[in-house]
C-alpha cells in the first residue's frame, strides 16, 4: 500500500480510537494512540494475510496476538478497516451485547480475535505455541505478538522468553511497546526493568530497536528486517520506541491518559489533529 | 447386590499415561506437554513413540497452559501434565482467560490429586481443585477412579470439542471398571454419565475418584448390617449427571457424597445444589472439612481425615437417621 494511503489510515484510526473511548467514556486512549503507526503497518503492509476470510487456526496466514489487551480500541480499529467487520461496529465498542468488549475475546466470535487478553503477560506463550504449531504443520507463515512494556514485569513472560530461545521458536517475532510508561507512572519509576535489550539478547533472542517507532516508514523498516532475521534459530524481538498517546499533543509523554478518555471538548482538539480520510464511522 | 472384584491393582496415572500412548497412535493432531514430570505423569511411551509431538516446557506450569492454548490455534488438541496442584490453582488466571474463557480445546491432565499424593505433605496435596475447575464457564471436570476409566477417560476426551480437566491420582488401586475397548459394556465411560454400579434401597452412594472403590467396600459392609446401597460412580463432575442422582435418590431418599477433596467447592457442594432444587433428602458429606492434608501413607491419611470405606458406612448410618 502506498505510504500516503497508509499515513490516512493512521489519521483515521486515531480518530476512531478517541471517538470510541468518548462515547463511552472508558477505554485505554494512550497505549491505543502510541502503537497506531504499527498495527496500521503491521496489518496493511507486513503481515501476510487471507483476505475476505477469518478462521481460527490461521494456516497458511500470518498470525497476531495482542498480549496487551487494553489497547483493543486500536486493534479494533486496525482489524475494522482491513474488513474483519464492518467499520460501523466500531460505534458497539465496550456497549452492552457488543462483540467489541472492553478488552479483547474469542467469545463473541469477532473475527480477527484469536485469543482473550487483558490480564497481562499470557500472549507470548500463546503465540510461541501457535508458532510451534505452525512448525508441526510445515506451515512457514509467522507469528507476531505485541506486548506492553511495562506488561514485562509478569513472570509468566520470562518464563515464555527462556523458553522460545532454548526450544529455536524462530518464526515469532515479539514486539514491545517500549513507551516507558504504565498506570502509576514511568517504568523506570514503578519498576525498573534495567537493560531489556541486554536481557532478551542474554536470553537468547535476536534483539533490534525501532526508534522512531510512530514513523510508519520506519515502523515498516523495522519489521521487515524483524522479517529477515526468522527462520533463523532465534526469536526475534523489536524495542519499539513509542510514543504514549502519540498525535494528540495534550495526551503525549505521559502516563495521565493510559485509561481516561477525553471530555467533549478534548476530544474537539483529537480530532482536529488528525484529520478525517477514509470516513468516520 | 452385584459384587467388584479385582485381580490386579495398577495407578490411575498409569491409565493416563496408555490412554495418551494410543492417542499418540491414533490421532496425529494430539500432541503432550509437561512440564518436568514425565515419569510421574507416565506420558514416556508417547514422548518415545512421539516425540516431535511433545514439548518439554519445564519447570514453568503458566508458561505450559499458555503454550497449549496457542497450539490449539493450528489444529492441535494438547494434553499438559503435572501434578493437580500446579495444574490448577498455580495457573488459574492463565486457565481462566487463556484457555476457558477463550474456549481453547485444551486437556489439562492432572496427577498426584488429593491427600494419597501422600508424604510429600499439603504443599503438594490440592484439595481444591475440583472446585477451581468446575467454577470456570464451559470447562467439563472429570475424575477418574481407576487404571481402565482413567486411560478410558483420556482417550474420550481427545474426541470431545472443548476445555477439560482431568484429574487422577499417584497410589496404586484395584481396577474392576471395564477397558475402553469394550464398548458394549454397561458399565462403559461416557463423560457426563454417571454408572450405576450397585443396585439398592436404602440410600445412595455417590461417589467420585479414589473413593468410588471405597463406597464399593462400604456397600458390601452396609449389606451385612442389612442396608442397600445404590452405588453410583460419578466420574463427570462437571456436566454433572443430575438426572442419574434424582433418580436414585427418588428411590433411596438419603444420600452420601465422597470425594478426595474439601468438602467446599467439590462433588458433594455440586450435588446438594441439585438437591436442593428439585428434591431436598439429607445429604452426608465424606471429604475434607475445610484443612490442609500432611505427610503420612496414604492409607493412614485416608484414615486419618475420614475417606474410606469406614467413613462412609458411618455416613450412611448418619443419613438413614435423618430420614
Amino acid at each position: 500500500m502506498e505510504i500516503q494511503k497508509l499515513n490516512d489510515l493512521v489519521s483515521q484510526t486515531r480518530r476512531d480510537i478517541l471517538r470510541m473511548v468518548h462515547k463511552v467514556n472508558s477505554g485505554h486512549p494512550g497505549g491505543s494512540l502510541g502503537c497506531t503507526e504499527f498495527l496500521v503497518a503491521l496489518y496493511n503492509e507486513v503481515m501476510e494475510l487471507k483476505d475476505g476470510t477469518f478462521d481460527m487456526d490461521g494456516k497458511n496466514e500470518d498470525v497476531f496476538f495482542l498480549s496487551n489487551g487494553h489497547i483493543s480500541p486500536v486493534f479494533y480499529s486496525v482489524l475494522a478497516h482491513r474488513d474483519y467487520f464492518p467499520v460501523e461496529e466500531l460505534g458497539t465498542f465496550r456497549l452492552l451485547n457488543s462483540r467489541l468488549q472492553g478488552h479483547p475475546t474469542t467469545h463473541e466470535e469477532l473475527p480477527g480475535v484469536r485469543i482473550a487478553s487483558g490480564s497481562l503477560g499470557q500472549g507470548l506463550s500463546v503465540g510461541i505455541g501457535t508458532a510451534q504449531a505452525k512448525k508441526l504443520n510445515n506451515d512457514s507463515n509467522l507469528v507476531y505478538t505485541l506486548h506492553g512494556d511495562g506488561e514485562l514485569q509478569e513472570g509468566q513472560n520470562w518464563e515464555a522468553i527462556m523458553y522460545a530461545a532454548a526450544k529455536n521458536v524462530d518464526n515469532l517475532i515479539a514486539t514491545i511497546d517500549f513507551n516507558g510508561q504504565q498506570i502509576d507512572g514511568s517504568t523506570d519509576h514503578v519498576l525498573n526493568m534495567g537493560d531489556l535489550e541486554a536481557k532478551f539478547s542474554a536470553f537468547g533472542w535476536d534483539v533490534l530497536h525501532v526508534e522512531k517507532g510512530n514513523d510508519l516508514e520506519a515502523v515498516i523498516a523495522g519489521l521487515k528486517e524483524a522479517k529477515s532475521k526468522t527462520g533463523k534459530g532465534k526469536p526475534v524481538c523489536i524495542l519499539l520506541h513509542t510514543v504514549m498517546g502519540n498525535g494528540v499533543d495534550f495526551m503525549m509523554h505521559t502516563h495521565a491518559w493510559h485509561g481516561k478518555a477525553p471530555n467533549d471538548e478534548q476530544l474537539e482538539i483529537g480530532l482536529s489533529q488528525n484529520p478525517e480520510t477514509v470516513g468516520d464511522y | 447386590m452385584k459384587k467388584y472384584t479385582y485381580t490386579e491393582k495398577k495407578d490411575t496415572r498409569s491409565g493416563f499415561g496408555a490412554g495418551l500412548a494410543e492417542l499418540g497412535r491414533t490421532n496425529p493432531n494430539v500432541v503432550a506437554l509437561c512440564a518436568d514430570l514425565i515419569g510421574s505423569l507416565k506420558m514416556d511411551k508417547f514422548i518415545e513413540e512421539n516425540p516431535n509431538r511433545f514439548f518439554q516446557i519445564g519447570i514453568a506450569e503458566a508458561n505450559m497452559i499458555g503454550i497449549a492454548a496457542g497450539l490449539t490455534i493450528g489444529g492441535k488438541i494438547p494434553f499438559t501434565g503435572t501434578f493437580a496442584n500446579f495444574s490448577t490453582g498455580r495457573v488459574y488466571d492463565q486457565i481462566r482467560q487463556s484457555v476457558a474463557y477463550s474456549d481453547k480445546n485444551v486437556k489439562i491432565c492432572a496427577s498426584h490429586a488429593g491427600l494419597t499424593l501422600g508424604e510429600d505433605g499439603a504443599t503438594h496435596q490440592i484439595l481444591e481443585d475440583i472446585g477451581l475447575m468446575k467454577m470456570l464457564p464451559g470447562m467439563t471436570v472429570i475424575n477418574t477412579c481407576d487404571y481402565n476409566q482413567t486411560e478410558a477417560a483420556t482417550i474420550a476426551i481427545a474426541e470431545f470439542e472443548g476445555p477439560v480437566y482431568l484429574r487422577f491420582g499417584r497410589p496404586v488401586v484395584p481396577i474392576y471398571m471395564p477397558k475402553h475397548t469394550e464398548t458394549e459394556h454397561e458399565n462403559k465411560f461416557v463423560i457426563g454419565k454417571a454408572i450405576q454400579l450397585t443396585e439398592g434401597a436404602d440410600v445412595t452412594i455417590v461417589a467420585t475418584g479414589h473413593l468410588v472403590w471405597e463406597a464399593l467396600q462400604a456397600s458390601e459392609q452396609l449389606e451385612e448390617l442389612g442396608i442397600s446401597a445404590e452405588v453410583l460412580n460419578m466420574h463427570t463432575i462437571k456436566p454433572l449427571d443430575a438426572a442419574a442422582v434424582l433418580e436414585s435418590v427418588a428411590k433411596t431418599g438419603c444420600i452420601v457424597t465422597a470425594e478426595e477433596h474439601n468438602f467446599m467447592g467439590g462433588l458433594g457442594e455440586s450435588i446438594s445444589g441439585v438437591l436442593a432444587k428439585n428434591n431436598p433428602i439429607p445429604q452426608e458429606f465424606v471429604a475434607v472439612n475445610d484443612s490442609f492434608g500432611e505427610s503420612g501413607t496414604p492409607a493412614q491419611l485416608m484414615e486419618k481425615y475420614g475417606l474410606n470405606d469406614k467413613a462412609i458406612v458411618a455416613a450412611v448410618q448418619k443419613v438413614i437417621k435423618r430420614k
